[in-house]
């Protein structure tokens, strides 16, 4: 279909239908004062048209909810600001050859899981030959040098490798967000490095599904990467901040 | 629906996996650890901390090892203590957190006259707690059963709280187990803390009262369901036997318990890992408490098709670990995950094949089955189809516990209603799908049957070789998904210690635990 430009509203199966589908549960048991109470919190969202589909009882005085309404909302496609820019992806090939001839080094990426956090998934599907959705991991470019801490890495250990280590890039994995504990470890970590006066010598780069890229902009890091990226994605990003810091 | 495997290959398999720990088996045997000696502090009743809030079991060993007296174990100096002063164990315990009982300098008695208090107290100590793990099971048998498999959820609101409300909510709705998620790096603590956690990251401690709390909510959920509701927590880590205790004395129904994740995704030290995993595992065992292993783990961090043969390695090692600790085979839940990437052409028929060859080679195991959690991403949807047919491949292949998995996995801890659809789902395949595996057969000779002999070939070569090399190499070498660890090296390790000639833990001593289960009086 033609994608309307200006004015977008949500698409249910007819242009500006503006139809919502809409899901929560209530600590209510389930009665028909508990159904209300649910079509009035779609009301208060700002739905009309609301249709209560389905009401189910969760036990222990919980209840679930799903609903089906309308949205007036209307969004000009326009005047949308994006902070992530979309960046054109390089292949394994390009890449390579661009560390290779215009940088013309092998680049150390250090990667590590910080502070208590001990989920590496993420970190692995980057750095890891393997790699991660039909991608090879980082470790597979022969341009890079990988060093991977793995888990629970104190950020005191990750400044210590940047003193032992020609390091070009610091990639960050932060999977637990409870709390905000990733944003406490990885200001700490950014402000280490600028206290070192290493900090402008490398990239500095955070990456895990619930990391907020505005937010890890905003404590000192280069970029962020959220949910679902691939080596690639990372690889690419790299190359291109490098060669830049070199013109 | 049985594969068609070589049964002489599968004997093979079991042989190496018993001569790799026997090795292991004869390395640990004279030692002991920190952690072993404070669970045995806390099964005769020691408990609580000192005013700085370090547990008292913490203090008592911290302060006979400061004064190099650690070889001779905990219990040798607790009786000693009780012989000179003539106070309770907790008493003695309590003063020496306080700082104001010194018990290296306190009069030495003699050896026989301590042993002789020692077995008696751990005799009386074994025979109350087992008249208390017998009171449970009759609880569990007086009410009528569930189909298998058990369905296993897990909540982690950081609240215990919030924990029990939602924990409530899923028992009401079919649960039949409810693991608590621990916090975010307790396995790292050479500690257990103290208290009930109200804000814990991703998950509550690992305590006795959080443990108390939860098993009151659960029994009376078991009332009220009219369907007895296991308690599930998690002992791997630094504090694996001391946990081990805490389930004991709290009467939890399985424990998360594996001899080898701790040292490859924790980085604790082997040989440590190894005598805390023989202690722990020969407690549950006495208690007949069912222990799950954690090869899922394993599973995440390789390829799960091409490397899939170091699962059944592990299970093989970790089965024969737990058997040498004592346990019986019914109560060694190996773990295990369909984990297949859903891109693969017939990925199902593998996770079929897969489930279907370790309820085979581990027929009484009642096997932990964990849902897809890898290719997941935020799509809800897609999420909740997969955990369908991981449901149907736990049915079909007549899994013994397993662990539902969560439309919302990989964006956030479970929603009350995420885990009631994950319930709903596990409960309506359990019910439309259970005769599959008495009425459908594998083709003797389809890709299924050949699958499974090309993964138990590999599984007894990697055996094979890690029975020549010798497990502790092996972890040295990288054998298990890449990871490599030194005999020396990780945390823990200066917690381990070879026990001197005063030492005595009397819970070993078949005699004292014959006695108890006789319910003699000591």
């Amino acid at each position: 279909m033609t994608e309307p430009q200006s004015s977008i509203r949500p698409y249910g199966d007819r242009l500006n239908d503006g139809a919502v589908q809409l899901s929560f549960s209530l600590p209510m048991s389930l009665s028909a004062r508990s159904r209300e109470a649910a079509k009035s919190i779609a009301g208060r969202l700002g739905l009309d048209r609301i249709r209560l589909i389905s009401a189910l009882d969760l036990g222990n005085g919980f209840s679930y909810y799903i609903l089906y309404g309308t949205t007036a909302v209307e969004i000009d496609g326009q005047a949308i600001h994006l902070t992530d820019v979309e960046r054109p992806l390089l292949d394994f090939w390009r890449i390579n050859h661009l560390l290779e001839f215009e940088l013309k080094k092998r680049v150390t990426v250090v990667g590590a899981t910080i502070g208590t956090d001990a989920h590496t998934v993420g970190l692995d599907a980057i750095l890891n030959a393997k790699g991660f959705g039909g991608e090879s991991g980082l470790e597979r470019y022969p341009q890079f040098r990988v060093v991977n801490l793995g888990a629970q890495v104190p950020p005191e250990e990750v400044l210590e490798i940047t003193r032992e280590e020609p390091v070009d890039v610091l990639l960050i994995s932060q999977v637990v967000t409870q709390r905000n504990a990733h944003l406490e470890n990885l200001t700490l970590l950014a402000e280490m490095l600028e206290a070192e006066g290493t900090r402008q010598d490398l990239l500095l780069i955070c990456g895990g599904p619930y990391i907020d890229s505005q937010v890890a902009l905003e404590v000192g890091f280069d970029a962020a990467f959220g949910p679902g990226t691939t080596p690639l994605a990372v690889a690419s990003l790299i190359v291109e901040e490098l060669l830049r810091k070199t013109r | 629906m049985r594969l068609p495997i070589s049964t002489e290959k599968v004997r093979h398999c079991r042989q190496l996996a018993a001569s790799i720990a026997q090795e292991v088996e004869a390395e640990i045997s004279p030692l002991s650890t920190v952690s072993v000696e404070r669970s045995l502090l806390r099964l005769v009743g020691i408990e609580g901390a000192n005013q700085e809030n370090v547990p008292l079991v913490n203090c008592f060993i911290d302060h006979i090892a400061r004064q190099r007296a650690l070889e001779d174990g905990a219990l040798y100096w607790l009786g000693n203590a009780i012989l000179a002063t003539g106070e309770s164990p907790q008493s003695i315990g309590e003063r020496v957190g306080a700082g104001s009982l010194d018990l290296v300098r306190l009069p030495r008695q003699p050896r026989p006259a301590i042993e002789k208090l020692c077995r008696g107290i751990v005799q009386d100590t074994l025979a109350t707690l087992l008249g208390k793990r017998q009171q449970r099971r009759k609880m569990e048998e007086n009410l009528p059963r569930t189909p298998p498999p058990w369905l296993y959820v897990i909540v982690a609101t950081g609240n215990i709280y919030d924990d029990i409300e939602q924990a409530k909510a899923a028992a009401e709705k079919g649960a039949d187990a409810v693991a608590v998620i621990r916090s975010t790096a307790q396995s790292l603590l050479d500690y257990v803390p103290e208290g009930i956690t109200t804000e814990g990251f991703g998950g509550t401690f690992a305590t006795g009262a959080n443990y108390r709390l939860m098993r009151g909510a659960l029994d009376e959920a078991s009332r009220q369901s009219n369907r007895y509701v296991r308690q599930v927590n998690y002992c791997s880590g630094l504090c694996m036997a001391e946990i081990a205790a805490l389930g004991v004395l709290e009467g939890l129904d399985i424990l998360v318990n594996d001899a080898l994740y701790g040292i490859l995704f924790r980085d604790l030290n082997m040989i440590r890992t190894m005598v805390d995993q023989h202690f722990s595992r020969y407690l549950l065992g006495l208690f007949d408490t069912i222990i799950v292993t954690g090869e899922d783990n394993l599973i995440k961090t390789i390829d799960a098709f091409e490397e899939y043969p170091i699962v059944l390695v592990s299970q093989f090692i970790n089965e024969q670990l737990a058997k040498n600790a004592g346990m019986r085979e019914e109560r060694i839940g190996l773990g295990h995950a369909a984990e297949l990437d859903p891109a693969l052409e017939d990925s199902f028929l593998w996770e079929l094949v897969q489930a279907q060859l370790v309820r085979q080679l581990f027929p009484r195991s009642p096997v932990k089955f964990m849902p897809p959690t890898r290719y997941k991403s935020g799509n809800i949807f897609f999420a909740h189809v997969l955990d369908t047919l991981f449901n149907l491949v736990s049915v079909w292949t007549e899994q013994a516990i397993v662990l539902l998995g969560m439309p919302t996995e990989a964006i956030h801890t479970p929603y009350v209603q995420d885990r009631y659809l994950s319930l709903e789902s596990a409960l309506h395949v359990r019910r439309a799908a259970g005769a599959l595996g008495r009425e459908l057969r594998f083709q003797p000779n389809g890709q299924g049957a050949a699958r499974a002999r090309q993964l138990l070939a590999k599984t007894e070569e990697s055996l094979t070789r890690i029975a020549e090399e010798g497990l502790w190499n092996s972890l040295s070498s990288g054998a298990f998904s890449a990871i490599r660890r030194t005999r020396h090296g990780g945390r823990g390790y200066d917690g381990v210690f070879r026990k001197g000639q005063f030492y005595l833990n009397p819970f070993l001593d078949r005699e004292v635990v014959r006695r108890a289960r006789r319910g003699e009086e000591a």
